[in-house]
């Protein structure tokens, strides 16, 4: 009875990755429909935003990337204890980014700017477009990164009992997949939002 | 016809073999067999809701000015009857309900490739139909956007949009799964020697559609997601008070929904490729050209979907070129239309109920085709934009298409569905009704709306009544029909049925009807020479 | 089914891969300071562009998986490109 196949499965999660690419797709149409519109609003407003923070979200993001492949290796090689070690890596990383995040957000909810603010009313209209898209993709792309940590943080404990092994890590390797995916997105918001000043 | 007694070993998939007995252990189910006749039976009850929303609305219009109640419950019933008949009828549809349960059959596989994900997705369908109802008795009023949910008007009425707008994005990231699970399903499961040029049609027509599903519906789930966001947040893409941009809008969610038409219509167009061979006796003409045909509509279709916008205020540039990929789509359509008939010629034809409902569905559909060319030429399209020329073609395409088809699919399939037959006398009766209830319901808008009948009006002129009332009368014909076709099919146990009733020649007829639960006692091998279709 | 011949990533391509695509990142930084007016967002969306490659040929196993998969990459992000061509031959010839 029991069935399986790994390529299948795999080919599932990039069907899924897909349509992860194409929901996106939809805000980066009405990112370059906006900017087309308002660029000069879109370059004031992006002053706004901490390029640093944004940098240095964007080198987490690539290390946590690289850790999650190179933990892959280490299973299909048998060693499960590096293989946890990096795992565990690729979470510290994800909470880096989120407390960055989270100091981001929080800075600028304190003076005042979020979506349907008083402030943000007297805004431009450029830069309202650009806020309420700062908010809208950061914030879908920080729910995919806490659903990505999820399934690598359940793919961590299954490796260390061992019931992810050099036989059998399809899950590991689909939930590295979809960790890249949110490092794919990220690859792209950060030169959008946080480098067009 | 194979009159023998045979000996069938295993339990038919509809025995409970599981821990549990009665309701639970289909709720329980895997079984991609069992998963589709839940969404017939789900889709069934929605269907039914929805046709008497419109012959509500029919009632209403019977004559000019007020009759039963005021305009905004016929605002609130419109959108309603959309909402139902198009996310939670015809977009999972044919793929949901014998995609299920024939395609894993026809392509020699026991499930498909992931039977949990698929009663997730048929979950995810009950929750999302659940939450787009409770839009109706929840919040300040039923919602009066029309389905499309056009912006501004969604983002400023207080009506509960919000509801609707969340039910139809849980019902697209159902159909999302499901599409995903066909693809994979194709890919890895097929027979051993059945190539993908040896799979049979209705496979092929449901291939095409699961990828519009997984890469169209993301786009309108994210475009719902930040119409919720414009009413919650006040982020405003959409809103011009704010700097954002309606027609934005009416690109997004087409991106989505004129595909949607097309995951409509593609399994339609499957079950009629099956069905025409079969009770012709013929191979089907052209296997190849009907096959690429599928992905062809697929993709071109993929990018027409600003044909609907011609009168937004977009630029004229993109106005002739969606005109011109409109007419484009219009060739692998013509193409499927042309093999279908050619099919028949000289073939041996049985004119049985499933058959008559294939031709039924053919009539229409180029009906709705044609009239469709009206549509996506520009200069006629500003004449008829928004009238009940549209109404009518559109419901040529959705209900005599699609509608059809899905009525043939059932008369086809139901006895390998439940082993037994049905009354061949009613369900004739059950398709003259339906037939010409149709055609008279649906014809006299197209006249009223080239003489300019708005449409999603509640009120009109004088000079429109005799088309309204004979649509009326149509509408009371088509639902004689429809009871009848159902209690032919539900009421009485038939006869039983043979494991291949029609002499069809794809795997599903060489096994006992009602299938065993895991379809084959020996896994089907195709061989070098054979072909889905090997009739004469 | 699961006879594929199984791949195996050495480390060392991952740290050059990693050092790669830090290499970039800093790339598109110092390219902002500098000013090119309009082409900074083109120089910048190649930048992540090819950031991306790098990322789906070797993070995501592209380049040893089945053919399948890159045929399906490209022609994903192609239906992508002309979704957004043909909005833009809307918003760009108003």
């Amino acid at each position: 009875m029991e069935h399986r196949d790994d390529m299948g499965a795999k080919l599932g999660m990039w069907v899924f990755i897909f349509t992860e690419i194409l929901l996106f797709g939809g805000l980066f149409l009405v990112y370059a429909v906006m900017r087309g519109r308002y660029s000069a609003d879109f370059h004031s407003a992006a002053h706004h935003l901490n390029a640093f923070i944004g940098t240095i979200n964007t080198l987490v993001l690539l290390v946590s990337s690289a850790t999650v492949a190179m933990s892959i290796t280490a299973v299909q090689k048998g060693d499960k204890r590096l293989a946890v070690v990096l795992l565990f890596l690729t979470l510290v990383c994800a909470a880096v980014f989120m407390v960055n995040k989270y100091f981001e957000w929080g800075h600028k909810f304190q003076i005042g700017l979020y979506p349907g603010s008083d402030l943000m009313l007297t805004m431009n209209h450029g830069q309202v477009m650009f806020f309420s898209l700062y908010f809208f993709m950061t914030g879908l792309h920080m729910f995919h990164l806490v659903v990505g940590g999820i399934i690598l943080t359940i793919a961590m404990i299954k490796v260390n009992r061992g019931t992810i092994n050099s036989t059998r890590y399809v899950l590991l390797e689909n939930g590295g997949l979809y960790w890249h995916l949110v490092d794919l997105i990220w690859i792209f918001l950060f030169p959008l939002l946080y480098l067009i000043t | 016809m194979t009159e023998e007694k045979t000996h069938h070993p295993e339990p038919s998939y509809l025995v409970n073999t599981g821990k549990y007995k009665g309701l639970m252990s289909w709720l329980t189910s895997t079984d991609h067999k069992r998963i589709g006749i839940m969404y017939m039976y789900a889709m069934m009850v929605f269907f039914i809701v929805g046709v008497l929303l419109g012959e509500i609305m029919r009632l209403e219009l019977f004559r000019p000015g007020q009759q039963f109640y005021g305009p905004q419950t016929y605002n609130g019933l419109f959108t309603i009857h959309g909402i139902i008949m198009i996310f939670t009828v015809v977009i999972p549809g044919l793929a949901a309900v014998f995609g299920n349960f024939s395609m894993p059959i026809m392509i020699g596989a026991k499930d498909v490739a992931f039977p949990r994900l698929n009663l997730f997705s048929f979950y995810l369908y009950i929750l999302g139909a659940g939450i787009a109802l409770t839009s109706q008795f929840l919040g300040n009023g039923p919602p009066d956007t029309g389905w499309t949910f056009y912006a501004p008007y969604s983002i400023q009425t207080h009506t509960n949009v919000v509801a609707a707008v969340f039910g139809a994005f849980v019902l697209g990231f159902s159909s999302i799964l499901t599409g995903l699970n066909f693809i994979v399903t194709m890919h890895r499961m097929r027979a051993p020697g059945m190539t993908f040029f040896k799979m049979p049609l209705f496979p092929w027509s449901l291939y095409a559609t699961a990828w519009i599903q997984v890469l169209a519906t993301p786009i309108v789930g994210i475009t719902l997601l930040m119409v919720v966001a414009e009413r919650w947040f006040r982020i405003g893409f959409f809103d011009p008070s704010l700097g954002g941009d309606p027609v934005l809008y009416q690109h997004l969610f087409w991106i989505y929904s004129h595909p949607a038409v097309y995951i409509m219509i593609l399994p339609a167009m499957g079950v009629i490729t099956e069905i025409i061979p079969t009770f012709a006796q013929r191979k089907v003409f052209g296997y190849k050209a009907i096959a690429v045909s599928s992905l062809a509509i697929a993709l071109v279709g993929y990018f027409v979907w600003a044909h609907h916008m011609y009168t937004s205020g977009m630029s004229p540039t993109a106005r002739w070129i969606f005109s011109l990929l409109t007419f484009l789509v219009a060739v692998p359509s013509a193409i499927k239309v042309f093999n279908w008939v050619t099919t028949m010629y000289r073939g041996s034809i049985d004119l049985k109920p499933p058959f008559l409902f294939a031709l039924g569905f053919i009539f229409l559909f180029m009906i709705g085709g044609m009239t469709g060319l009206t549509l996506g030429a520009l200069a006629t399209n500003v004449h008829v934009h928004d009238t009940a020329y549209v109404v009518a073609h559109f419901h040529y395409i959705v209900f005599g298409g699609v509608g059809f088809a899905f009525f043939a699919a059932i008369h086809y399939w139901y006895p390998k569905m439940f082993g037994r037959m049905y009354n061949f006398k009613r369900a004739n009766w059950a398709f003259g009704f339906l037939f010409i209830g149709f055609n008279l319901l649906y014809f006299p808008q197209f006249i009223i709306g080239i003489q300019g009948m708005p449409r999603r009006y509640f009120d009109y002129l004088p000079q429109f009544t005799l088309g309204m009332q004979l649509s009326f009368f149509g509408g009371i014909l088509l639902l004689i029909g429809i009871i009848l076709m159902l209690t032919n099919l539900f009421s009485k146990k038939g006869a039983k049925a043979p494991d291949n009733p029609w002499g069809g020649r794809t795997y599903e007829w060489t096994i006992p009807s009602p299938p065993p639960l895991e379809n084959f006692e020996v896994m089907p091998v195709m061989g070098p020479d054979e072909t889905p279709y090997d009739y004469k | 089914m699961s006879t594929e011949t199984v791949h195996i990533t050495p480390y060392r391509t991952y740290a050059w891969v990693l050092i790669a695509l830090l290499t970039f990142t800093f790339l598109t930084i110092t390219v902002t300071w500098i000013d090119l007016s309009a082409l900074t967002v083109f120089v910048a969306l190649t930048i992540a562009t090819i950031k991306a490659g790098v990322v789906l040929t070797y993070f995501m196993h592209l380049k040893f998986e089945s053919s399948l998969f890159r045929v399906f990459v490209i022609m994903v992000l192609a239906i992508y490109v002309l979704v957004i061509l043909f909005t833009l031959s809307d918003y760009l010839f108003r």
